[in-house]
């Protein structure tokens, strides 16, 4: 009897149980204001003023305080519009046009128009400029080819419209100005703190600087208004934790909300855990294994293309990346535009791949030197075993490679002077262009491997100066078939980096280029 | 005794130009620089060259070392090339997150140490005196950062009584004003933000003061058998004195050298910055800074951060020292 009754109490339980989890499925709908949100990263921010620093978890930071001219869709590296509403440009591609949106202001009050915008492109690259100070403009110099680079000048037309003429036409142009690096400050606030500005950040977006204790925590407040509409949530809190484990702990005990770079070991406990969810950062990289054409006997193609069979790419992401990548079949990552999903990969086929070796003209194999890299990268966590299962799988199909590595200075000097035979490196992306991978590792006036195409030159320079995406789509496609058919490379993987969250914590999507916008985020609590 | 204070002050000045040289050359001649680790797979010669010429690189070595020293001169470490930031400003705010948890953890390690080490030593050979060895051992050897998880796993995620790491809620407001939070919220008469600064102390100060505590112990714990050897201390004994009083005025105090010498220099390692316990404990101190600033060959950082060690370290030398003078009147500084 008494059985009976706890069973009864037990089904009524179920059912308001369930009642309650439909009202919360209902409300799931409509976001919430409200709340603060608390990242766990591995690492405090170097400074706050984007256009001087190169690392992610500065950009993390400044793109919440700073708006672009354009920006990343969502989830993509799709360029929509930002500060700048519409835009267009000439039939050489050499000037721009943005038209930015009415009445943004950058949070001291201070209006967001053309001049403001003119002023931060002529700090950023004129070296005379009086604020060109504070730091080395990195990014500037690297994307638009030195100070002032491409750009010949920028031109407050009017009020709210904004020219920019180029020296030559750089398609890949519009990609640039989304770069979280190229994120629009108040000229007054960087006149005002001069050098210390990087600690005073003043920008339009979702997001207003309240605090920066170093080394602990950025704090920051919602921009009540915001052009995109008041952000849901009142504060975030990025924390730095720096060890893996702890910032895991940190998660499970509640005092954080999201993080991100969670030990490989721990991906499994988080798949099982109700209150928690594994987001998978769609892949901006790509790790490959490079095979030098100025060393014999891989000016061959059928030994390229032996290598390419004779390599389990499945296998290596099951064992060294925790799951947590996707095989690769081209230089760029799929979640790019022009990304050739057409292209079918070299299958697994070590028998194959002894045949195409015969057929070149070695049936006993060779022997060669395969370097790979010192240090781990977000393509390469752990690179070293995945080169001593490469010079396994090689072994399979008869050949020897000697293992090597130098530190990472020589490493990339040898490099960068033709000098590595078979090598294991990567390239994580700048601005979501495809132009970004195929030019500036494939190209022959580019690329540190004897790899010589005119064909693909041509190309790719020809998509360089069309401004048109849609030709341009077309024309990376094309040279992701002659590249696969030359077989430079065998490209290994893309890693898509994992991002833990509460389940309360909704409407997060991580983009391909490793920051995104809070303002849509918000929490169910 | 001042006379002595100001010689021994003087003496700093060759140790700080030898350690501004030594740092100095060791950090310009380990392979990479730090235009090249801001590049990565980005530093072509063409950029490497450029970034390197804007950020001084490229002068001869010797013109690099003497602007070092004129900003030295002038209390002036320069800027941080990752951040920009002046370093004496970065130092500034994080060394008092460094000597707060130094300071717990020291007192930790002196309460637990000392007494464990007299017990262990007025009772040589029983169950508690090899009980407590065997734990000072295992506290020497064992890992720090094993100690800090397991600490955050059984304290903070199971049981749910202590905060996991850094060393304030996000919920607390707090005005930082010495950045020793403990006192800043003292000041405020915050007790609320004092209350959750010690609830933040306590984990990462017993994983500190673990080694210390150990180091402690058994020199406490062998300085005292030998005093205890002594023939005064049969003397006393045999005057009819109370043990208490043997052990704690006329034992202790003569064993106590050797002690304090042993709690100085752990102190100074402390202030050292402890770069495991600050990376478990999400801690913002110079341990963890200096060496993330290494490894990005961020060279004023670390000339600038290493000089302050050594300089702090000689500091706390002299207090030992002069402490020596308050326990032993037969110590007298000319």
């Amino acid at each position: 009897m008494r059985q009976l009754k706890s069973l009864r109490i037990l089904l009524i339980a179920a059912l308001i149980i369930g009642l309650f989890s439909f009202a919360a499925m209902a409300q799931d709908e409509e976001a919430k204001y409200g709340g603060t949100f608390v990242f766990g990263r591995s690492g405090d921010s170097v400074g706050l003023d984007p256009i001087q620093v190169t690392d992610g978890e500065s950009f993390k930071v400044t793109q919440q305080i700073y708006d672009t001219i354009v920006m990343y869709k969502p989830g993509t590296t799709e360029v929509i519009p930002a500060l700048a509403e519409d835009w267009d440009v000439s039939e050489d591609g050499k000037t721009w046009t943005f038209y930015l949106r009415e009445g943004v202001k950058f949070h001291d009050g201070n209006p967001l128009d053309a001049e403001a915008v003119k002023w931060n492109f002529e700090r950023w690259g004129q070296e005379d400029h009086p604020y060109h100070i504070g730091g080395e403009f990195t990014y500037y110099g690297y994307m638009f080819q030195d100070f002032p680079g491409i750009i010949e000048s920028v031109e407050a037309v009017d009020e709210l419209t904004v020219r920019f003429q180029l020296t030559e036409p750089q398609a890949p142009f519009l990609n640039n100005l989304a770069m979280v690096s190229f994120g629009i400050a108040s000229p007054e606030a960087v006149m005002e703190h001069g050098e210390d500005y990087f600690k005073n950040p003043v920008g339009s977006g979702p997001f207003k600087f309240v605090e920066w204790r170093q080394g602990d925590r950025v704090i920051l407040e919602a921009n009540e208004d915001y052009w995109g509409g008041r952000p849901y949530l009142d504060r975030v809190v990025f924390r730095s934790i720096p060890d893996n484990g702890a910032r895991y702990m940190e998660l499970r005990s509640g005092s954080i909300d999201m993080m991100d770079y969670i030990n490989p070991e721990d991906v499994a406990s988080v798949r099982e855990d109700e209150d928690l969810d594994l987001l998978l950062r769609p892949s901006n990289n790509v790790g490959y294994f490079a095979m030098n054409m100025g060393f014999e006997p891989f000016d061959n193609v059928l030994v390229r293309k032996a290598f390419a069979h004779a390599i389990n790419k499945e296998a290596l992401i099951g064992a060294f990346y925790a799951g947590l990548a996707e095989p690769a079949k081209n230089p760029l990552p799929p979640s790019l535009w022009g990304y050739n999903d057409e292209i079918e990969d070299y299958p697994y086929d070590p028998e194959k791949a002894r045949e195409l070796l015969a057929e070149a003209g070695y049936p006993d194999g060779f022997e060669f030197d395969f370097y790979y890299m010192p240090v781990a990268r977000p393509y390469f966590p752990q690179p070293k075993m995945v080169a001593q299962s490469i010079q396994y799988y090689l072994s399979e199909i008869g050949v020897t490679a000697n293992l090597l590595s130098y530190d990472w200075g020589t490493y990339l000097d040898k490099y960068y002077a033709d000098e590595l035979e078979t090598f294991l490196l990567g390239w994580t992306g700048d601005n979501g262009d495809p132009d970004n991978f195929l030019y500036v590792l494939l190209d022959q006036t580019q690329n540190n491997i004897n790899y010589k195409s005119d064909e693909l030159h041509e190309i790719l320079i020809e998509a360089q100066r069309t401004p048109d995406q849609e030709v341009r789509t077309e024309l990376y496609e094309e040279a992701q078939v002659i590249i696969h058919n030359d077989v430079p490379w065998v490209p290994i993987a893309h890693s898509t980096p994992p991002l833990v969250k509460k389940t309360m914590v909704k409407n997060y999507v991580p983009n391909p280029t490793s920051t995104e916008k809070l303002h849509n985020v918000w929490l169910d609590q | 005794m001042i006379n002595y204070i100001i010689k021994r002050l003087l003496a700093l000045i060759p140790v700080i130009i030898g350690v501004a040289l030594v740092v100095f050359l060791i950090i310009h001649l380990i392979p990479g620089d730090p235009a090249q680790t801001m590049l990565g797979e980005r530093a072509s010669p063409e950029a490497l060259a450029q970034l390197r010429e804007s950020m001084g690189l490229n002068e001869p070595l010797h013109i690099q070392f003497i602007d070092f020293f004129k900003g030295l001169l002038r209390f002036d470490l320069g800027r941080s090339i990752m951040s920009n930031n002046p370093v004496m400003a970065e130092i500034s705010v994080r060394f008092p997150a460094t000597l707060e948890l130094s300071f717990f953890a020291i007192v930790f390690a002196v309460v637990v140490g000392i007494p464990a080490g007299i017990f262990a030593a007025t009772h040589q050979n029983s169950l508690f005196d090899n009980f407590s060895m065997l734990i000072a051992l295992i506290g020497v050897s064992m890992p720090i950062f094993w100690l800090g998880l397991m600490l955050i796993w059984l304290f903070a995620v199971n049981l749910g009584w202590l905060p996991p790491s850094s060393r304030l809620s996000v919920g607390i407001n707090l005005e930082y004003i010495t950045n020793i939070l403990f006192i800043d919220s003292i000041i405020q008469m915050n007790w609320a933000a004092l209350k959750d600064v010690l609830s933040h102390l306590i984990l990462p100060a017993i994983a500190l003061g673990t080694i210390p505590m150990a180091i402690i112990a058994r020199m406490t714990r062998s300085s005292m058998l030998e005093v205890l050897k002594q023939d005064y201390i049969r003397t006393a004994y045999s005057k009819g004195l109370q043990d208490r009083v043997v052990v704690y005025k006329h034992a202790l105090k003569n064993a106590f050298i050797p002690i304090i010498t042993v709690v100085g220099l752990q102190f100074g390692v402390l202030l050292g910055g402890a770069v495991l316990t600050e990376t478990i404990f999400s801690w913002p101190g110079l341990g963890k800074y200096l060496v993330d600033a290494i490894y990005a060959r961020d060279f004023p950082v670390v000339q600038g951060g290493i000089l302050f060690f050594a300089i702090s370290f000689v500091f706390v030398n002299l207090l030992v020292d002069i402490s020596y003078a308050a326990i032993d009147p037969r110590i007298e500084y000319n």
